[in-house]
């Protein structure tokens, strides 16, 4: 797994902990309420479980496993991925942070990274989604 | 494709097809099912998403060692008995915690008074506490199968440097 790929899956596992941990705490304070702030973590958890675990974990892979070219750069120029992976985390720092910040430009900041920081990871590896050079090798009698 | 896996995948497969059933419910007009948007969202999420991906990471990620190449196996069974049990729970209960105070509820307990049901059947479904109780576990349950994960996972996410 390259490197680029285990700080992802790394990352991810960590927001799936704090997504997790947070989703508990929502479902115990809907059943016994111990505090009113608990319900301003709800968006935080959508965030987190479907950024920070979900798609960091399949941005990972994808850059794992997606076909490879030549030996040299396999991937390419893997910076366009790295600062991918730098604004999805700051986005959701941003994301966590906007429970105590009530201002709506940290949500929109926090998305609008989000958003640019999928569109660079697309440019990056865009060119690595190509078909079968050889397709004869999956079936080599037929 | 080891059997815990095909279990994790076969099971999320299931709950895609009872998520998006309860999805078509939402949207028939007069049917007013009570908790169904939550436990929609976290049958796909859950049930769904996360499922398929635990399955598949404990099947493809590398290797844990020689001996065990995927880790304990109960540890990913633990795992899988968590995280449907868990949701099974919330998926019975989060809709009679909501419809528990209103007329429905007294129509339902009347009903099966009159049906001479079992006492204990009642008290199950139409008491706080046990609903209480359910909800609490449920979300025990799935904090554990997700902690679990990334402690079985954690370890066999590393880097090569020829790759």
């Amino acid at each position: 797994m390259p490197r680029l790929s285990l700080f992802f899956v790394r990352a991810s596992l960590i927001y799936l902990f704090i997504g997790v941990t947070y989703g508990g705490l929502l479902l115990w304070n809907k059943v016994l309420p111990f505090s009113s702030i608990i319900w301003l973590l709800r968006p935080t958890h959508i965030d987190i479980m479907f950024i920070g675990w979900m798609t960091q974990f399949a941005l990972g892979i994808a850059f794992w496993i997606l076909p490879r070219r030549g030996s040299e750069k396999p991937r390419g120029n893997e910076i366009w991925s790295v600062i991918a992976f730098f604004l999805l985390n700051t986005s959701l720092i941003f994301s966590i942070f906007r429970v105590f910040i009530s201002t709506t430009w940290i949500v929109v900041a926090a998305h609008s990274l989000q958003g640019i920081g999928l569109v660079l990871f697309l440019i990056g590896n865009w060119w690595r989604i190509y078909p079968l050079k050889f397709p004869e090798y999956l079936n080599p009698k037929g | 494709m080891p059997t815990v896996t095909r279990w994790y995948v076969k099971t999320s497969l299931i709950s895609l097809l009872i998520g998006i059933s309860i999805g078509i419910t939402q949207l028939i007009p007069d049917i007013n099912f009570p908790g169904a948007y939550p436990i929609f969202i976290h049958l796909l999420t859950f049930g769904w998403l996360t499922q398929l991906i635990f399955g598949i990471a404990i099947w493809m990620f590398p290797t844990f060692s020689k001996e065990q190449p995927r880790g304990p196996e109960w540890v990913s069974w633990l795992i899988y008995g968590s995280l449907n049990i868990g949701l099974l729970l919330r998926v019975i209960f989060e809709p009679l915690q909501l419809v528990r105070p209103n007329h429905l509820t007294e129509w339902a307990v009347d009903f099966f008074k009159f049906l001479d049901a079992n006492q204990f059947l009642i008290h199950v479904l139409f008491t706080n506490d046990i609903v209480q109780w359910a909800l609490l576990l449920s979300a025990v349950f799935q904090w554990l199968a997700g902690v679990l994960f990334v402690v079985v996972i954690w370890s066999r996410a590393r880097g090569t440097k020829a790759r």
